[in-house]
């Protein structure tokens, strides 16, 4: 197994992991955390092809994807805030306005 | 000829447009003097082309091509001949003198009233001389509907009048009955168009006429008839509904709802007259076909006597005036009818003259009067409107058939053709010309002679200012002398001036036998008329008895027409096309089809959980799916 193989067997372990976790974890905080993750993988896979083609196109990706999750998180802990202060919970199955 | 043409039409359009578009902006005496002018110089335009064409053969004027298609095309071109220049002359000068009246008739409305008035008479006018002076069917038949809906609009002028006490009908209600009788003509006149253009590929004047000859020995279209029957007889269609003849003739009595300058120029100067022009510019094709002595005379006639009879009967001013026209229309057909073409345009121009002077003179009645329009409130006006009084008795000798007024030429020369092809109708029309003078002679009686029934009205009533009694003398005048000036007698200046568009036939020898007899029943007819009904009591008038209460009634043809037509499609359009189609299968397609849309959403709402990680369950699902059917995974 070559070293790039095993880069992308980390990377898609990561991704199904951040998956997973999306999907079942009730917590806002770590569901967000997960989406870090499956970002986190994408990169790895990113970096990895990079270094397999000889480009550099991929490390560049990774930079815009880490500046845009930077923002992301800006504006995703502060939803969480404001639900928590709205809700006193950061269950996400409690954030079911949008049904009605 | 560009010149005239541009004269004739471009000032109407122009105060249509002004008019149309800035009139309630504009002050009321330039919208008049506006409307007024623009007449003034289409006016100008028609006595320009007189000279024009009895110098010479002028052809037609082609301004633009409407539209062509493959072999056919229709031109928009105008047609100056005697004919279209003798109506246009008429058309426009009594035009004129009503635009005049009307300046003064119509001058309790405000801005808006009077600038919309003078933009339906311009372009009644306009539409008017598209009518007579287009070179094909075709267009003649849009200036036929632009007279139309003109009428409707003039009809319906005062739309917001309600229902007045004792009248059986108010202005909007007679502005649709109109509207909606006249297209039962306009249909068969549509009908004929088709079947020309199937028969002739053409549907230019000449060119139809020209090769009238080869149609008219073709094979039976239908019941038997050529095809060359059934173009005639449904033009003619066109002209009783047109022309307000037997059986569509009930739309004329209620048009008189409109405002009098408009009644006398529409419903009896210039519009009705129209069915009688197509009819004496079809004169190839009536001669050929034969429909005339058939067809056209016999309804003319019969309409002639039938109306004179509700004439009679009538206590309205105006509608007395109506009944009047209806009967008089009748005797023009029969003119035309009967191959006596000239004569019956002769009576068109004499009855625009006299009929549109007894309406300009009933309008200054019912502006003295308040609008109140019956003649047993009226009673020695003549005291009090000397000149309305002096030009009324003109109109009414010159209806009458008085010898050597107008009337006594066209009327004369309509009953020496009948007596020389059909007795029957000559003496069906010497005692509908008997019933005129008499009719013509009980209205004069009551409104103008003897005492006053009325006292209150005939202390307010007063003559009318000279804008309106100017016209009047000047129709006055015509209405007098047009006869002998023109040359109506046989053979005069106006027949010769006719005589090549009108191919006038002559049957046996000229006799003074029928002119006799005629004259001495007007005689007869005015002095009765007089006798009878000078200085009646409103009781004594009341009075009827069996033989007047028929036509009092009018025949009842109104609840006939109710009975038979307008009830039955009313109810089965309440409770067929209402209650059962409408209700049950439209509304029921567009219930069903929301109905169907809503149950799919009640079925596709519940993926709308409100839940995150449902909806990231439903895109990783996705995103997996896309991947097998790319073949990815």
């Amino acid at each position: 197994m070559s070293d790039f193989a095993i880069c992308l067997a980390v990377s898609a372990a990561l991704f199904t992991l951040g998956v997973v976790g999306v999907l079942v974890k009730r917590n806002a905080i770590v569901v967000f955390m997960c989406i870090e993750l499956m970002l986190n993988a994408a990169n790895l896979a990113f970096v990895t092809f990079s270094r397999q083609h000889g480009t550099v196109d991929g490390q560049i990706f990774v930079f815009f994807v880490m500046a845009i999750a930077a923002a992301e998180v800006a504006i995703g802990l502060s939803i969480i805030v404001t639900v928590f202060r709205n809700r006193a919970s950061i269950n996400v199955d409690d954030v079911t306005m949008l049904r009605r | 000829m560009l010149a005239p043409t541009a004269l004739l039409f471009l000032p109407l359009l122009a105060g249509v447009l002004i008019n149309g578009l800035l009139g309630a902006k504009l002050p009321k005496w330039f919208s008049a003097a506006l409307g007024c002018g623009a007449m003034g110089a289409s006016f100008l335009g028609a006595l320009i082309v007189v000279p024009l064409v009895s110098g010479g053969a002028v052809g037609d004027q082609v301004l633009w091509t409407w539209m062509a298609a493959g072999s056919f095309s229709v031109d928009v071109a105008l047609k100056y001949d005697a004919l279209s220049c003798v109506m246009a002359l008429i058309i426009t000068g009594v035009s004129f003198l009503i635009h005049i009246y009307a300046a003064g008739y119509m001058s309790h409305e405000d801005e808006r009233g009077l600038s919309r008035f003078y933009t339906y008479l311009n372009l009644f006018v306009f539409s008017m001389l598209v009518l007579v002076l287009g070179n094909n069917y075709a267009l003649m038949f849009v200036g036929w509907e632009g007279v139309g809906l003109c009428s409707y609009l003039l009809i319906g002028f005062w739309y917001d009048r309600e229902r007045k006490t004792g009248d059986s009908t108010y202005p909007s209600q007679a502005a649709k009955k109109a509207f909606i009788v006249n297209r039962i003509g306009d249909f068969g006149f549509l009908i004929a168009i088709f079947l020309m253009f199937t028969t002739f590929g053409t549907l230019q004047f000449d060119a139809i006429f020209s090769n009238a000859q080869i149609a008219e020995g073709g094979p039976a279209l239908m019941w038997g008839k050529p095809v060359l029957w059934w173009i005639t007889a449904l033009l003619f269609v066109g002209a009783i509904g047109k022309s307000a003849q037997i059986p569509l003739y009930v739309w004329l009595p209620d048009a008189m709802q409109g405002p009098t300058p408009v009644s006398a120029l529409i419903h009896a100067a210039t519009m009705v007259t129209a069915g009688v022009y197509m009819v004496a510019r079809s004169n190839v094709l009536y001669t050929l076909a034969g429909t005339g002595p058939s067809l056209v005379a016999p309804v003319g006639i019969i309409t002639a006597a039938f109306a004179a009879t509700m004439a009679l009967t009538s206590f309205d001013f105006k509608g007395v005036l109506a009944y009047s026209t209806v009967s008089q229309l009748g005797y023009m057909f029969v003119g035309v009818g009967l191959g006596a073409y000239g004569a019956g345009v002769a009576h068109l121009m004499t009855h625009a003259f006299f009929k549109g002077l007894l309406f300009l003179t009933a309008g200054s009645v019912l502006h003295a009067m308040r609008d109140v329009g019956d003649i047993r409130r009226m009673g020695g006006l003549s005291r009090k409107m000397p000149i309305t009084f002096v030009t009324f008795v003109v109109a009414a000798l010159a209806i009458a058939g008085f010898p050597f007024l107008s009337g006594f030429f066209s009327k004369d020369a309509i009953l020496l053709a009948a007596y020389q092809q059909s007795q029957w109708m000559f003496w069906l029309g010497a005692i509908a010309a008997g019933l005129t003078a008499l009719y013509m002679f009980r209205l004069l009686a009551i409104a103008f002679l003897g005492q006053s029934r009325d006292q209150k009205l005939f202390d307010a009533a007063h003559e009318s200012p000279w804008v309106m009694t100017l016209p009047l003398i000047v129709l006055a005048v015509l209405s007098a002398t047009a006869g002998a000036v023109l040359g109506l007698h046989e053979d005069g200046l106006f027949y010769r001036f006719l005589a090549d568009v009108l191919n006038a036939e002559h049957h046996g020898t000229t006799t003074m036998t029928p002119m006799f007899i005629s004259v001495a029943l007007g005689l007869a007819g005015m002095v009765v008329g007089i006798l009878i009904y000078r200085g009646k009591s409103v009781d004594q008038l009341n009075r009827g008895n069996a033989i007047s209460a028929l036509p009092r009634a009018k025949w009842y043809v109104d609840e006939a027409y109710d009975a038979a037509i307008v009830r039955p499609i009313h109810e089965a359009s309440r409770w067929v096309l209402w209650r059962f189609v409408d209700k049950w299968i439209i509304d029921g397609i567009v219930n069903a089809s929301a109905g169907a849309v809503y149950a799919v959403g009640g079925v596709l709402r519940n993926v709308q959980t409100g839940v995150v990680q449902t909806y990231a369950a439903l895109i990783l699902a996705g995103a997996v799916v896309l991947l097998f059917v790319k073949g990815l995974l």
